[in-house]
């Protein structure tokens, strides 16, 4: 039987703890609500710009652009693998990276060469122990404010590797932000970007009639500029995604031990007040014994 | 009073304007063009610059966006710059030195570095920003 002091202790750790999950609880559930406004925020640019895509795409040529063409010889492969940088947040960095073993083990297999790039550091920190290949990381960047910029210089980075050859071809690994209750993580393909539906391919029968666009330059040239920044796109869609599902996740977690604490802190509380009870017991059985001893 | 139609800019990061306008005039990579009402439908890659509209009441607004794609329909004109700014929202101090630091790259690059054509850019950017920024309106 624990003391009544140890029991007392304990409960004012687990009460320490409470109040930290609590507050991160808090944070998280803020953090959460800024970078839905920022998804929220970018959801127009990403609709109108696949709008404006799928609208050339089916007048370029099928080989305008190298970013779209497979590559005969598939060696060398690199793998954006997006977790968060902080821990304390369930399944979430587990779940993405049993995603990205997978999805490694899969191209390994097939006698690939396969090398990482990381945002976030715990991701990092798992292809730095089991020692892959790490061609780029970026932390700091999920699960904190970050601009398109961010998107933009990596996905760069991406395609100048794509064209020189040192990859041949390029996954993305991503949580999906489907809701409080679920973040399941993604793999998409990044290059060769995969075909893209063009908007004749849907029935557009309720839109009237339209003449044919003017395209300025060529739809060649415009694919070719646009194409790029699709890539871009889907980058700093995957980061979105991944912060908010990273602040969901922790939410989830915090509430959870927030939740534990308190179950805790109710089981100790009943152990403290038995423990005293019984101290209460022994006494009184002392006196009570002393005064029978005395009565003779 | 010309028939209206409808603008939209749009960024990575938000909405910057949406609004009925009389008249679109925005720097085409082939060349300045101007969108009324009833174009006929096209599509455009833009170059650093500005773009020039007037709104429903006739007020003539300017904004700086940093290239880009636009989509004219005969009743809306759509532009996804990857940065836009209204002419009161540009920081003209961040806009010279930006000007600055490309000045002086230029003249320590190669002219067929990356970083050269990288720096042309910044300085395209620069000098496009100062000019909105000082014009009055």
């Amino acid at each position: 039987m624990a003391t009544l002091k140890e029991v007392q202790s304990k409960i004012t750790s687990v009460k320490k703890t409470k109040q930290i999950t609590k507050a991160m609880n808090m944070v998280a559930t803020s953090r959460l609500r800024g970078a839905q406004t920022t998804m929220e925020a970018f959801r127009p640019y990403a609709e109108k710009f696949s709008e404006v895509l799928g609208n050339i795409a089916d007048k370029a040529g099928d080989d305008a652009s190298p970013l779209l063409t497979p590559r005969d010889e598939v060696n060398r492969i690199n793998i954006v693998l997006m977790t968060s940088d902080r821990g304390l947040c369930g399944g979430f960095n587990v779940n993405l990276i049993d995603a990205a073993e997978k999805l490694m083990d899969d191209k390994s297999a097939q006698g690939f060469d396969v090398s990482f790039t990381n945002f976030g550091k715990k991701g990092r920190d798992w292809c730095r122990n089991n020692k892959f290949q790490i061609t780029r990381q970026y932390l700091n960047v999920v699960g904190g404010k970050f601009s398109f910029n961010v998107a933009s210089t990596s996905g760069q980075e991406l395609i100048d590797g794509f064209l020189d050859g040192s990859f041949d071809e390029v996954y993305v690994i991503f949580a999906n932000f489907q809701g409080m209750a679920s973040q399941p993580p993604v793999v998409k393909q990044l290059l060769p970007i995969p075909v893209i539906e063009t908007a004749g391919a849907e029935a557009d029968d309720d839109k009237p009639y339209m003449a044919e666009h003017i395209i300025e330059p060529s739809p060649d040239e415009l694919l070719n500029e646009m194409l790029p920044k699709n890539v871009f796109i889907q980058i700093y869609n995957a980061l979105l995604e991944t912060s908010t599902s990273e602040h969901a996740a922790r939410m989830k977690a915090m509430d959870n031990a927030t939740k534990a604490c308190n179950d805790m802190i109710q089981n100790l509380t009943l152990a403290y007040n038995k423990a005293r009870q019984a101290a209460i017991t022994m006494e009184l059985m002392d006196i009570i014994g002393g005064a029978e001893a005395l009565k003779g | 009073m010309a028939e209206l139609l409808k603008l939209e800019v749009v960024t990575p990061e938000k909405y910057v304007v949406s609004e009925d306008v009389e008249i679109v005039m925005a720097p085409g990579t082939l060349g300045e063009f101007g969108v009324l009402s009833g174009h006929t439908p096209f599509l455009t890659s833009l170059k650093p610059g500005r773009i020039n509209y007037k709104d429903a009441a006739g007020k003539e607004k300017m904004l700086f966006v940093s290239g880009g794609f636009t989509e004219a329909l005969p009743d809306r004109v759509t532009i996804l710059a990857e940065s836009a700014e209204r002419r009161r929202d540009i920081d003209i101090d961040r806009a010279r030195a930006a000007l600055e630091r490309a000045q002086k790259r230029l003249a320590q690059e190669k002219v067929e570095n990356v970083n050269f054509e990288r720096a042309k850019a910044a300085m395209y950017r620069a000098i496009e920003r100062i000019k909105i920024a000082e014009t009055r309106g």
